[in-house]
């Protein structure tokens, strides 16, 4: 019994690859119209109908292995980046995956038509097979496009919290061996290393004697923030640089008082300025109007 | 361990420039190796007139407790003989690693690398420790 019935599911599968290889220019030519395909290949349509062939492909290769339900099966290595990027240009114009769903879905009624006409009986059984495969494997292709657009999709978020980090963290060399660091926005221990790493490598590179640490726009200093100041000090003073945190405002130094934390060690002045004119005044060197301009 | 023995082939070599000394460590400092390291550098700061001691470590990729506690300790040797000792050249991972372990090297001065190390010597000497002549501001 239980034989018989995969014996059935492999040749009705087998009889939707064969429907699905000799309708393929069909197929292709109804779904180049849809407008999943059709508004991510907007320059020809030729190029929408060999996207749509390449999938109809894909679908028959899986289709004839039988793994219908399997979004993990072979056939759909080869579409599963052009689905990717499908599915990913659709996101970017602000469809939810939801939407992006809805339009794979709409690809399955006109290959069912197609399908339903094949057979001189919609009634039979073989007909009613035919559709149940056709559905499963369509709604195979909508899981394996949500995926690809997910998984594209936390890329994209890692990747820009990686550059996040990166624009948010700017090593500036403000004068010859004096380089400053403006902090903004909350300093986590992650941002802190990625802070602490550019800045002892600009420390090399721009062969700097002072850093400046500004946290004229971290908006709270707790102590978790005030420890990952005095690592980064720490680790500058060890390169040979010396370290001045700048921007304290009077909020957050009554702050830093309140709990108690200790910036001993480290060495403050109250604005970027200041701590520029101190770096200066270390290095002997004058800044001054010309005396023509007096 | 083949450096559980030091010898004077394997022993880290002490230069002498003027009234400076100066000491390249290169690969990794065996513990034996740098206490051996911290009986030449104080006989020779006593022996000779040296007014500073540079140890350049840019060729040092691992810095562990044992030798920053070493370091230290040659710092404060030479500091009771009245010269001071220049940490120099610590690479930016290695003083990421210090820094997460907790070894900031308080007393130890320190520069980018022995030209900065040179020049710092070369300045009138300040007993704050900070590794910076003190102004009055």
């Amino acid at each position: 019994m239980q034989l018989s019935e995969q014996e059935t599911v492999a040749s009705s599968a087998r009889a939707l690859t064969g429907f699905l290889t000799r309708r393929r220019e069909q197929i292709a030519q109804r779904w180049a119209d849809v407008p999943l395909f059709r508004s991510v290949f907007t320059v020809s349509r030729d190029e929408a109908v060999e996207a749509c062939k390449s999938v109809v492909d894909a679908l028959a290769v899986v289709a004839s292995t039988g793994r219908l339900e399997d979004i993990e099966a072979p056939g759909f290595d080869t579409v599963r980046e052009q689905l990717g990027s499908m599915s990913g240009s659709r996101s970017r114009i602000g469809l939810s995956p939801a939407r992006i769903a809805e339009e794979v879905a709409a690809l399955r009624p006109s290959v069912a038509e197609l399908l339903r006409a094949e057979f001189p009986d919609p009634a039979a059984t073989e007909a009613t097979e035919g559709l149940l495969d056709l559905t499963i494997l369509m709604g195979t292709l909508r899981l394996v496009t949500m995926q690809t657009a997910l998984s594209a999709g936390e890329e994209l978020i890692a990747r820009q919290r990686q550059q996040l980090h990166e624009v948010a963290t700017p090593v500036i060399n403000l004068w010859e061996g004096i380089v400053a660091v403006p902090l903004i926005g909350t300093l986590d221990s992650a941002r802190s290393q990625v802070v602490m790493e550019s800045l002892l490598q600009s420390i090399v590179t721009q062969r700097a004697r002072y850093v400046i640490l500004d946290i004229t726009g971290v908006p709270t200093v707790d102590s978790l923030v005030a420890q990952h100041l005095m690592k980064t000090v720490a680790a500058a003073r060890l390169m040979g640089a010396d370290c001045v945190v700048s921007g304290i405002r009077p909020a957050t130094a009554q702050t830093i008082v309140q709990l108690g934390i200790d910036l001993g060690s480290v060495l403050t002045r109250a604005s970027l300025a200041d701590a520029l004119a101190y770096a200066l005044r270390h290095q002997d060197i004058d800044v001054s109007a010309r005396a023509s301009l007096r | 361990m083949t450096a559980s023995i030091p010898d004077r082939a394997t022993a880290v070599p002490v230069l002498a420039l003027g009234q400076t000394l100066l000491v390249s460590v290169q690969g990794e400092l065996y513990d034996t190796l740098a206490e051996q390291l911290q009986h030449d550098i104080t006989l020779r700061v006593a022996d000779s007139e040296v007014s500073g001691v540079i140890i350049d470590i840019s060729g040092v990729e691992i810095v562990d407790s044992y030798l920053g506690r070493v370091l230290a300790e040659i710092a404060a040797g030479a500091r009771l003989m009245a010269a001071r000792t220049v940490l120099a050249g610590m690479r930016p991972d290695v003083a990421i690693t210090l820094v997460e372990l907790g070894l900031t090297l308080p007393g130890l001065i320190t520069a980018l690398d022995v030209e900065c190390a040179l020049e710092l010597l070369a300045r009138p000497s300040a007993p704050n420790g900070s590794g910076l002549p003190e102004r009055a501001a």
